[in-house]
């Protein structure tokens, strides 16, 4: 039963849940472009937010992509590199515990700035509360990981993760197979994780995607409508 | 195709760079562009206006995409006016451009509602029975009755078919016309010309029925009485464009920027040509800004102010110097050269009446009316002669009734305007004049004149058929009134304006607060601007001054300040109230289909003030005795009583209407007629003096004399204009109320003498309350069923107004929404549901109604000299003489849907007309057929025109109006030479052939033609202005005299000191009691006067529930306090506060502000009680709202009939519910309950 229930959340789960972020977005992008913002509420009250955001920003997005590293990257990458998986472990608990306590904060100063601030509440939807309340509810459950990671610090448990997520995306019909043993923190981290992503196109985070970071690249600062073969309508 | 597609454009872009690399080109997709530009794109614009009583009457442009409205902006095609002279357009203020919000607003009406209580008892009782049975089983049973009934205002509607309200309704009106008389069937809407078709649907429907239409223009105390009283003449004012052509604009009590946005900006067009402007505002408000000079006088004060303007200008510009203009003006077109009869009194002499031609013992040679034909002294031959014009040459003959400087016989006469020279007068007398501004008032500043001032006037001795008499001109009299010394000696008199006598500038700065200097200076001023320009000073004036119990005083001060400087009738100069949307420019087209009159005459109609005072029992209430208001001068007689027993006698002698009218069911009275082998009206006259028949008003308490169904509709007259609010929820409703005070009874105060008095006043008279509105206004919430109506953008209908000439329609830009209809069709639906229950008890009825003596008829010279009430003996009972006329009228009960949707035969057989003149209507009929269709199907109204459709009923009035059809303005104009044996027809020729259809006025607002339903012309010479034709054509004006009258003899208008022109305090309403101060142990208050204002965040005077203007203000009701009353009881901004009386109680947040007087709080009209209002800890209730601490006060020589001028008219003349003589007790609230929680258990 419990590896059936293993399974379930783990091996079919994280396709439901991908399946839905993505289908639903491009979904949401097409059908409802103008609900496709941040949902700012820097309009009604500048109080707290400025502190509270960019802390939160920083913190989540050095997590984010530390998650995305960690987990993505191919063993043989660290092992060509010669990182043990101790020592990548011991970077993990230090960067993302550090980016934890930053993001935390921010996190905290946003959440009662939404909750308390009556202004704030009346024009926050279902959605605005619930995606704040489970980001924060995923952070704390990450911070307490670390607690577990500290009892071994072999890194053999992280390895265990990275197998499992590219084992999701490479088809692995066995992935769940690797977290079977997890601690109960870190299930439970996976689970709300795979749920934020289920929840995402429903919610503020599709700013995501539409995050204006082309324009550290991009060239030319000044973009002109050409009409060259075509006709002035389109 | 999508747009996420459309991003992925890696492969297909090609971009190209530019200018070193920093620019590049793009080709993405442009499509996000359309949204943008849809934002502004719509299907189709419609030409509409909101039916607001705002008197704007803007044409807008109505903006529908996809079947909805989106928006609404101003039009600006209006016709032009004429060089020199700005545009109308553009007209229109934000509260009008906020409205498509409540189209599909949460408040928004969606479908029929009716009380859950009631539509139970209804199910359950129509399951076994015929629909009138089933209302009766209702409605007969106290128990049932009282369980709907008691639950007004407390919610509880459900929702229910078209077809189940209007088979209630009909069983309503059927039961109720079956048992009591369909004049307990009463409808109440006002302002016609604010959407004339929709008015005319209900009031069609009643008129076929029986029922009685309610006046408004006198409850919203808007109508100045002044006017009729002056002029004969409901109201008549210049167009606003008119104020550009004034050379001195008085700004009184009108806040003209907040109250008359479309118009302000001729005020500020005039301003810039140079035209010279005083304001007179008790409170800075925001027309203040506009004046050279601001005038703050103390409120309530006005006529003071008034009067010591008329002593500057009577002293410098017609004593000290002639202005030859003033003089043969006043000459020609006022009764100051008129003689009047003096009468010994307590030692002294008191003016009396006017001197009539048969007076003399050969009536001067005039065998027509001479009791009604007044006299002057022509200075050329040096005799008495009877100049033409007097009312008694408008009735009986033809040709004479005009104002030409003639005599009867046709010689020309150059009559006297004062005695003063030795040669011409015999004796210099002292004529005493009452003086009210000695009256003790706790709030107002008073002097120790003596009550009667004695002042000297120059005589003449006449000998008349009844013995030698004395007489003086009114001119005189007038001079001696406004306390002039002319060298005669005398009291209290004048020479310098520094003296202090009554009405001197000095005096007027002590009573009003306002600078002697500046008194003069403005008054100066104004007359010298008339002196120079032959007219052109202007006052405007309103709601500020007219709502005050002796608004006739503030009124008629200013009305003789324009009359002696010549500027009544003149472009540019006169008088311009503005309160009320009251002109319905093409009136005679629309009073056949609004009445009915082409089935049945005469329609019943009824005066609200007296009706509501009698009805919702504020007279139980009453505390202002006659004692206090009576004139130390009064002419002997019995002035005992009560206001209502006034009213009451008023009633019994044909003054004002009544309603209910007798206490016997009138289908019921023409068969016992017949039975005892009498006409109906010598049945009813010889029954009533016998006592066997009595009129409802001697005990509208009898639950035989209650109001039984009513309709409001176009009105929130609940949560607005209903004056003493919880007198209405307590008696009229009978539901939950904040009454405060006790009645005489508990009291023991002096009660009616002719009103019945019962210990038990009877609580819930109404068995239904039915209210039609787009919204759920207060008056809704308050209701037994509600009906949906089309929005002023779902219906067709017509709109005038006072301040622009034009004539424009509402018109459907989109379907009613949901379940709504409009009005037309709701009435007519309700006509077919009367017609298939109806048969159960009603069928062909011969329905006797009592119709009181009317302005404008033959009968208005009806009672010439003393006043007699036949009840007491003293006279027989004669209707239409002494008592009202009495008039049998068919209603055909099952065939009322079909009459309801035919033009009748009268029009054919009768004609139509209008102010005393009649003309044939058989053409327009004709062209009707031609143009609505005539009805096909077999019946009693086969081959008639077509009334199916509101469009038909626009057509029907345009086509019957002379403002609309040129042929019938010609018409008009020379049934009117008929009279004055003068040609007018000149005034309307030029536009002959011109016909205005609906059609037209859809295209473009169209300027309406020159008619002599009005005093004023349409023309290119000249803005509308009223009186113009009064003065450039002759036409008298509709008075005793036929000129304007500044002297008022009614023994009635004597009795109460009104003959001139008076200052009187306002009245004491004692409802700061001792029981009620009781209280103060509660907390800090202060007493205040209680202003009732229009105000800037709502919808004029109706609606203030559009959160758009809710959001510009502070989202709730509001109370505005000067800062210096705020500190005395510790109130700060933006509290919340409770004001009372014994009236009851209201709660609101404080805008304290530098703006308000000292002594006063604004509560501006009509802040809904369903928005943010919280419970009052006084009354334990909801809120409370403004009318929540008022009551009506009725004033007795508001009721004089059958006397020229002074005879009832519909809106036209009668009671007006003043309400700013109030006072309350303002404290801060210290806890807000907002009453959140369920309703007890029964």
């Amino acid at each position: 039963m419990l590896t059936y229930l293993n399974t379930v959340a783990f091996g079919i789960y994280p396709y439901i849940a991908l399946a839905v972020l993505l289908v639903g977005s491009v979904i949401r992008y097409d059908r409802e472009p103008y609900s496709w913002r941040s949902g700012s509420s820097q309009l009604l009250r500048r109080k707290q937010l400025v502190w509270g955001s960019i802390l939160f920003h920083v913190g989540i997005l050095l997590i984010f992509f530390g998650h995305l590293v960690g987990l993505l990257t191919p063993i043989w990458v660290f092992d060509f590199l010669g990182v043990s998986h101790g020592a990548k472990q011991i970077l993990a608990i230090v960067a993302g515990g550090g980016a934890g306590i930053v993001c935390f904060i921010g996190a905290t100063m946003l959440i009662q700035r939404r909750l308390f601030d009556a202004r704030i509440r009346t024009t926050s939807s279902f959605w605005d509360i619930a995606i704040l309340l489970m980001l924060y509810a995923q952070l704390l459950l990450g911070m307490a990981t670390i607690f577990v990671s500290l009892q071994h610090l072999d890194g053999e448990e992280m390895v265990h993760f990275m197998s499992w997520a590219q084992g999701i995306f490479s088809f692995d019909l066995n992935a769940a197979h690797y977290v079977l043993n997890a601690h109960f923190l870190f299930k439970a981290h996976i689970f709300l994780g795979l749920t934020i992503m289920l929840v995402f196109p429903f919610t503020r985070l599709v700013h995501m995607f539409s995050a204006p970071v082309r324009y550290l690249w991009r060239t030319g600062y000044q973009i002109v409508r050409t009409k060259k073969g075509h006709s002035p309508a389109e | 195709m999508s747009h996420l597609l459309d991003r992925l454009t890696f492969f297909t872009r090609h971009p190209e760079k530019f200018s070193n690399g920093h620019g590049v080109t793009t080709t993405e997709s442009r499509a996000w562009e359309e949204s943008y530009r849809k934002r502004w794109q719509h299907d189709k614009i419609v030409r509409s206006t909101h039916g607001a009583n705002c008197t704007g009457s803007c044409s807008w442009k109505i903006y529908v995409k996809g079947g909805i409205v989106t928006w609404e902006t101003q039009q600006t095609d209006y016709p032009r006016t004429r060089p020199d002279l700005p545009n109308h357009e553009p007209r229109g203020c934000s509260r009008g451009a906020s409205y498509s919000w409540y189209l599909y607003s949460g408040n928004r009406l969606k479908y029929p509602l009716v009380r859950s209580r009631l539509v139970k008892l209804w199910r359950e009782a129509r399951a076994v029975q015929t629909p009138v049975a089933a209302w009766k089983s209702i409605v007969e049973n106290p128990e049932k009755r009282a369980s709907y009934t008691r639950k007004r205002g407390h919610g509880g509607m459900v929702r229910s078919t078209w077809a189940e309200v209007n088979e209630i309704i009909a069983a309503a009106n059927a039961y109720t016309a079956k048992t009591y008389g369909p004049d307990r069937v009463i409808g109440f809407s006002p302002i016609p010309a604010m959407s004339m078709v929709s008015y005319a649907a209900g009031s069609r429907y009643l008129s076929l029925m029986g029922g009685v239409c309610m006046s408004f223009y006198d409850w919203y105390c808007d109508l100045p009485p002044a006017s009729p009283q002056t002029w004969g003449e409901q109201t008549d004012v210049p167009e606003s464009a008119d104020w550009f052509n004034s050379g001195f604009l008085l700004i009184w009590g009108s806040n003209v920027p907040q109250t008359r946005t479309p118009d302000a900006h001729f005020y500020t067009e005039a301003r810039y040509k140079g035209t010279k402007s005083a304001v007179i505002c008790p409170d800075y408000s925001e027309a203040s800004k506009f004046g050279d000079i601001w005038l703050h006088p103390k409120q309530g004060t006005d006529a003071a102010l008034a009067m010591a303007f008329g002593h500057v200008i009577m002293r410098e510009f017609h004593l000290d110097r002639q202005v030859p203009y003033f003089e043969d003006y006043v000459r020609k077109y006022s009764d100051m050269p008129m003689l009047v009869q003096l009468e010994e009194k307590n030692g002294h002499y008191v003016p009396g009446r006017f001197v009539r031609a048969s007076d003399f013992s050969d009536a001067l040679g005039e065998d027509n009316n001479p009791d009604w034909k007044t006299v002057g002294w022509d200075s050329d031959t040096g005799t008495i002669v009877v100049p033409k014009g007097s009312i008694g040459f408008r009735w009986g003959e033809d040709g004479r009734w005009n104002l030409e400087e003639k005599s009867a016989d046709g010689s020309p006469t150059n009559l006297k305007l004062t005695l003063i020279t030795d040669e011409d007068h015999d004796d210099v007398v002292s004529v005493g004049m009452p003086y009210f501004g000695g009256q003790h008032h706790d709030y107002f500043e008073g002097t120790d004149h003596p009550e009667v001032l004695t002042r000297n006037v120059p005589i003449k001795s006449l000998k008349l058929k009844d013995g030698d008499k004395l007489v003086a001109t009114v001119f005189d009299l007038l001079c001696a009134n406004y306390g002039l010394d002319r060298g005669l000696g005398g009291e209290d008199i004048a020479t310098s304006f520094d003296d202090f006598a009554p009405y001197t500038p000095a005096w007027a700065e002590k009573i009003t607060g306002v600078p002697r200097d500046q008194i003069i200076t403005v008054a100066r001023e104004f007359a010298l601007n008339a002196e120079k320009t032959q007219g052109k000073s202007m006052v405007i004036l309103g709601a500020g001054l007219n709502h005050w119990y002796h608004m006739d005083m503030n009124y008629r001060g200013i009305i003789n300040m324009l009359v002696m400087c010549g500027c009544v009738g003149q472009s540019g100069g006169g008088w311009a109230h503005y309160v009320g949307q009251e002109k319905l420019r093409p009136q005679t087209g629309w009073l056949p289909v609004a009445f009915a009159l082409d089935w049945a005459r005469p329609p019943r109609q009824m005066n609200s003030t007296s009706f509501f005072y009698a009805h919702t029992d504020q007279w139980r209430y009453e505390t202002l005795s006659v004692d206090e208001i009576l004139s130390p001068t009064a002419p002997d007689g019995d002035w005992s009583g009560s206001l209502i027993d006034y009213n009451v006698r008023a009633e019994r002698m044909g003054w004002l209407p009544s309603a209910p009218q007798l206490q016997e069911n009138p289908l019921e009275i023409a068969g016992k007629a017949e039975a005892a082998g009498l006409e109906v009206k010598d049945y009813v006259a010889r029954e009533l003096k016998a006592g066997t028949m009595s009129m409802s008003c001697e005990d509208p308490d009898d639950p035989r004399n209650w109001p039984r169904n009513m309709f409001v509709w176009r009105s929130n007259l609940l949560g607005s204009s209903g004056k003493g609010h919880e007198y209405f929820l307590k008696h009229l409703l009978g539901t939950q109320h904040g009454v405060l005070g006790k009645d005489l009874g508990e009291d023991g105060g002096q009660k009616p003498d002719e009103v019945n008095w019962h210990e038990e006043a009877p609580e819930g008279k109404l068995d239904l309350l039915v209210t039609i509105d787009f919204r759920m206004s207060t008056t809704c919430v308050y209701s037994d069923i509600v009906l949906p109506t089309a929005t002023w953008y779902e219906k067709n209908d017509l709109n005038t107004s006072d301040m622009h000439p034009f004539i424009h329609p509402l018109t459907a830009a989109v379907d009613p929404a949901w379940e709504s209809r409009s009005d037309w069709d709701i009435f007519k639906g309700l006509a077919k549901s009367l017609s298939e229950v109806s048969p159960e008890v009603l069928g062909v009825e011969k329905d006797t109604v009592l119709v009181p003596i009317l302005h404008d008829t033959p009968g208005e010279i009806a009672q010439p000299f003393d006043v007699q009430d036949w009840k007491t003996g003293s006279i027989d009972a004669v209707p239409g003489k002494t008592m009202p006329n009495v008039a049998v009228v068919e209603r055909d009960y099952p065939n009322l849907y079909n009459r309801f949707k035919a033009i009748g035969p009268l029009m054919e057989k009768v004609g139509n007309g209008g102010k005393g003149i009649n003309w044939n209507t058989v053409p327009e009929i004709e062209n009707l057929r031609a143009l609505n269709g005539e009805i096909t199907e077999e019946g009693p109204t086969k081959g008639m025109p077509r009334l199916d459709t509101a469009i038909d009923a626009c057509e029907a009035i345009l086509m019957m109006a002379p403002e609309t059809n040129g042929e019938v303005a010609v018409k008009s104009w020379e049934a009117l030479s008929k009279k004055t044996g003068r040609e007018h027809a000149h005034l309307a020729l030029p536009k002959e052939d011109e016909k205005i259809r609906f059609r037209d006025v859809v295209a473009q607002p169209r300027k309406i033609i020159s008619s002599p339903t009005w005093s004023g012309i349409e023309s290119e010479k000249v803005c509308y202005n009223a009186g113009y034709t009064n003065v450039h054509e002759l036409i008298p004006w509709r008075t005793l005299t036929g000129r304007q009258q500044l002297y008022q003899d009614h023994s009635w208008m004597l009795a109460f000191g009104e003959g001139f022109v008076t200052y009187r305090p306002p009245i004491d309403t004692k409802t700061i009691n001792p029981d009620i101060e009781a209280r103060s142990g509660e907390g800090d208050q202060v007493i205040l006067n209680f202003i009732t204002p229009h105000q800037k965040w709502g919808i004029h005077s109706t609606y203030t529930d559009n959160l758009m203007m809710l959001t510009m203000s502070r989202g709730g009701p509001i109370v505005w306090v000067s800062e210096t009353d705020a500190a005395k009881v510790g109130i700060t901004d933006n509290d919340w506060v409770e004001a009372y009386n014994a009236n009851g109680a209201l709660v609101a947040r404080a805008v304290v502000s530098q703006r308000i007087r000292e002594g006063t709080l604004f509560m501006y009209h009509a802040q809904e009680k369903i928005v943010n209002v919280p419970g009052s800890p006084t009354t334990g209730n909801r809120g409370g709202i403004h009318n929540s601490v008022t009551r009506a006060v009725l004033k007795p020589t508001h009721m004089i009939g059958g006397y020229a001028q002074q005879s009832y008219g519909f809106n036209y003349h009668g009671t007006v519910g003043s309400n700013r003589d109030e006072f309350v007790i303002l404290r801060k609230l210290t806890h807000v309950d907002w009453l959140d929680r369920p309703a007890a258990a029964e």
